[in-house]
């Protein structure tokens, strides 16, 4: 007999079967065939960018088409986005647009092309045993100071843009914040990654001392206490206002710009500049986000005049202790053995940076910025 | 970067934080939880370094395939069925994802650990992702699929419609109230964790098998971000856990997030997996069946019973009852007839279910055809215009219009579970006794004799008939932006056919219909009326047909 051998069933797979179902565009005409766009915002331009549309009117609005109403309120107030959250009023808060037009692309290409140029500097220096150029003195600094300024990035990204983009009545003003949270914590982190880098070069750099310095050295105290008051700001227009219209512009582009960008290279530090360069890369569009904001609202037709005055006040309040915070660093301008800029020079740069931003916004420049 | 690196980059970059001593960062949410005794939990570790590199390396993957979406005639396979569906899942989602984002600082500020910070600044930054993303996607649809009406009016139709303001508690729970309440417990423990495994893993799954392959390319690459959001969530958790007092709070919040959930994501991702699918192959998982493996089992026998050991209470009975109500009760089906009772203010179109559709729905839940199959055949009988109203009008349809859940705003479909009081002098429907309980005893300012002076309330025109009681559905219709661009013929339809303008319903068709609220109604009805009303409402179902009038 002959055995033949018994071949168990197979088992017909599933899965679902392709159809042709001619479901694309233009396979057929009727009504709305050809509505191929959002119709229920207007755009800035002609056409809608990809931007607005991805961004415009997802954080609905009761003066829009949100004909329920907030659904959830807190304890003591409505929900949503009250407008009252700040003092500054809008006749149509949804005017604004981000210019420099940020969503999920955008964000992480940017972001992705600066990460790779900071980490191809460091891999080069590495390479380059760049670090060991450096003098005592110009470690000495950075460790101390750059150590010191990296906690007031942070602390600003955490603190007051994060906190701030849960609040404007807008979903472009919050995302546009967010952003500017993210670029904040990217730039902090890459110069404590930076820190890092430099404490296990060999070159006797300690890694540990910037926490003491930012917390206690005098020099210090008035950016810490400039960046804690910022993160206290409850409304949050004022908020973001006194930090990146103010602080930004007397402290911030003061230590990146017109000191570290300045001294750096003639002190043998080729690399120092390009981290914080990308600090104010961030700033300078960061920076006119905000600009183009406070000047839409400085200049509003029913409510500029009254917007004028609180900003006024806000600068009043401001200016001051940004003031404050930067003469408490003018120690270490002569720190660095090659000195290209005085203290006086810089502060001057940054007081006319604060007065040509002003006279954008339209606000007028306060008596305290004199002082 | 090795993951040595990653520990030693991420012990550094926690050396930012500091303890301030001139201000401390603003309270602009509250909540009633504390964290004194709370030991430091650190969620998964995230440099930035790592981070942007990463997505951008997920994004390239995702426009990728929406290139060779496009180059690939997508479009020619994809199910109308389906796609009809997105413009309601797509004008939604968005806005939970940016809430997901803006609830970030409300924790943030409730929780004294730096560590975790950092953990939900990214997560702040991938919901942005997430939202923008999903407006893309939906975008792509608008621009390629035969029928663009629905979605060219997405963001607008999901803040004036009624099913959109059901989506919106799944944003808004996020972003209001107490902040541990909202941004921790009701999104990341219970949302994130439990819920987007149907939203962001079943669905997609479906649309595969509907010919779309690009929401699975954009969902899969949003879920793949969920896991830090997950391991944040948990570490708050823990936190909390670790104080006595915070535990009633818990087990509360933990009540009312996971059948405010249940309630809203099974109405609706139930609703587009069950009827928005054309696959019907008999070992396709149902999504009762999907969600007693991905919800019952991977989070609810595995993430959620293990607290026990922390000493709390889980809601097993609500996840046994939500299981009920799917499995035995036809929860969805119930949402997916009330979806398709209402097509007229719908901002989309739904087609009508065919006898295969029939024999799956029995082969999956028993019983399905004697509740619903007389309904889904009038559905198709009515579906054009001319001869008859829209079936909700239709007496001989057999359905009764319900009454809407004050809480969590699905109507009270389940009718011999219905619920009413009087809650803030008003009379009030739920849908369940959870759903009441969530409204006059969770959301209040007191909660089991101790004060909870952060938590939320509920607000806002709730029950969305109130808004139109007495309007014409024509009148209706056009002020909610329901018409296609020849000013008379309607987004919605109770059909597919685009090929003949006769088959498609215009506000002529609807003119003269009278729309009322059924809240208002019950206001105005004197105390016996209503308790008959509600007696005989009770007595109803299932799938909406009026009570037999009892014989004596």
């Amino acid at each position: 007999m002959v055995q033949t051998e018994v071949k168990p069933p197979t088992k017909e797979r599933s899965f679902p079967k392709p159809v042709f179902t001619d479901a694309e565009a233009g396979a057929l005409e009727f009504p709305s065939s050809t509505s191929r766009s959002y119709n229920y915002f207007k755009p800035a331009k002609l056409r809608a960018t990809t931007y607005e549309d991805v961004t415009f009117d997802v954080q609905p609005d009761p003066d829009r088409h949100l004909s329920q109403g907030w659904i959830y309120g807190f304890a003591n107030g409505p929900g949503g986005y009250p407008k009252d959250w700040t003092r500054l009023v809008s006749s149509d808060w949804h005017q604004w647009r981000d210019p420099n037009e940020e969503w999920e692309q955008t964000i992480y290409r940017r972001n992705s092309a600066v990460v790779r140029q900071i980490s191809l500097n460091l891999e080069n220096a590495k390479r380059a045993q760049a670090y060991s150029h450096w003098t005592p003195t110009w470690s000495r600094f950075i460790e101390r100071n750059l150590g010191a300024w990296m906690h007031g990035e942070n602390g600003l990204g955490l603190h007051v843009f994060t906190a701030v983009q849960r609040s404007a009545p807008t979903n472009m003003i919050n995302n546009a914040v967010a952003v500017a949270a993210a670029h904040k914590l990217r730039f902090a982190q890459d110069l404590a990654l930076f820190n890092l880098d430099l404490s296990e070069s060999g070159i006797g750099f300690d890694g540990a001392v910037h926490k003491a310095v930012w917390q206690s050295d005098p020099v210090w105290q008035g950016v810490r206490e400039n960046v804690e008051l910022l993160t206290a700001a409850g409304d949050w227009g004022e908020a973001l206002f006194a930090t990146n219209v103010v602080y930004e512009s007397l402290v911030g582009a003061l230590f990146r710009s017109d000191l570290m960008m300045q001294v750096s290279a003639r002190n043998g530090d080729y690399i120092t500049p390009t981290i914080v360069g990308t600090g104010e890369n961030d700033y300078a569009r960061d920076g006119a986000a905000s600009r183009t904001l406070f000047t839409m609202l400085a200049k509003d037709p029913e409510h500029g005049e009254a917007n004028r005055a609180v900003l006024g006040e806000w600068l009043a309040h401001w200016v001051p202790i940004s003031l404050n915070a930067a003469r408490q660093l003018q120690p270490i301008w002569s720190q660095p053995l090659e000195l290209v800029v005085t203290f006086a020079d810089s502060l001057s740069t940054a007081k006319e940076r604060l007065r040509t931003l002003l006279a954008e916004i339209g606000v007028a420049s306060p008596k305290e910025l004199d002082q | 970067m090795s993951r040595q690196s990653l520990s030693k980059a991420h012990a550094k970059i926690t050396e930012l934080s500091w303890e301030p001593t001139f201000a401390t960062p603003a309270t602009r949410f509250g909540t009633d939880y504390t964290f004194e005794k709370a030991p430091k939990k650190d969620p998964l570790k995230q440099i930035m370094r790592s981070y942007f590199p990463m997505e951008e390396e997920k994004d390239n993957r995702v426009f990728g395939a929406m290139d060779g979406a496009i180059r690939g005639n997508m479009f020619r396979q994809v199910q109308e069925r389906w796609m009809e569906w997105q413009k309601l899942f797509l004008s939604i989602i968005p806005f939970p994802e940016i809430s997901a984002a803006r609830a970030m600082p409300m924790a943030i500020d409730a929780v004294p650990n730096p560590e975790i910070h950092n953990g939900l600044a990214v997560q702040m930054i991938d919901e942005v992702r997430h939202s923008t993303i999903q407006m893309n996607l939906k975008k792509l649809y608008m621009n390629n699929y035969v029928d663009p009406a629905g979605f060219d009016i997405s963001e607008k139709a999901f803040a004036n419609n009624y099913a959109g303001t059901i989506g919106r508690q799944f944003g808004e729970g996020f972003i209001t109230g107490d902040a541990i309440t909202a941004a921790n417990i009701y999104l990341t423990v219970v949302a994130e964790t439990a819920f987007t495994n149907t939203l962001f893993v079943a669905m997609p799954d479906e649309a595969a098998a509907n010919g779309d392959y690009l929401l699975p390319t954009v969902f899969h690459s949003v879920q793949s971000d969920e896991s830090r959001h997950i391991s944040n969530g948990y570490s708050i958790l823990l936190m909390a856990l670790a104080d006595e007092d915070n535990r009633v709070l818990l087990e509360r919040d933990l009540r009312y997030a996971w059948w405010n959930n249940h309630c809203v994501v099974d109405a609706a991702i139930g609703t587009f997996i069950e009827y928005g699918t054309k696959d019907r192959r008999k070992d396709r998982e149902s999504y009762a069946e999907m969600w007693r493996r991905w919800i019952y089992d991977d989070y609810y026998r595995s993430y959620l019973i293990p607290l026990e050991k922390y000493g709390l209470t889980i809601p097993h009975d609500l996840v046994e009852e939500a299981w009920n109500r799917i499995y035995n009760k036809h929860y969805v089906h119930e949402v997916a007839q009330f979806f398709a009772t209402g097509w007229p203010v719908n901002y989309w179109r739904i087609d009508p279910m065919t006898d295969v559709d029939f024999a799956w729905f029995e082969e999956k839940y028993p019983g399905w055809y004697n509740k619903y199959g007389k309904w889904w055949e009038n559905y198709n009988r009515m579906r054009y215009p001319g001869r008859n109203k829209p079936i909700a009008f239709e007496p001989e349809a057999d359905y009764q219009y319900p009454h809407r859940c004050w809480t969590c705003m699905v109507p009270a479909l389940i009718r011999e579970d219905m619920v009413t009081e009087k809650v803030d002098d008003q009379w009030r429907t739920y849908c369940s006794e959870t759903c009441y309980w969530t409204d006059a005893v969770a959301f209040r300012p007191t909660y089991e004799g101790r004060e909870t002076p952060n938590m939320g309330r509920l607000t806002g025109h709730r029950e969305w008939e109130t808004l139109h009681h007495n309007e014409d559905l024509a009148e209706i219709i056009q002020k909610l932006g329901y018409v296609r661009d020849d000013g008379k013929t309607l987004i919605p339809q109770p059909h597919l056919d685009l090929d003949d303008p006769k088959k498609l319903w215009t506000l002529d068709d609807v003119r003269g219909i009278n729309f009322a609220s059924p809240n208002v109604l019950l206001n105005q009805m004197s105390d016996a009326d209503r308790e008959a009303h509600v007696a005989e409402y009770k007595r109803g179902g299932p799938a909406g047909r009026p009570a037999k009038v009892a014989v004596a």
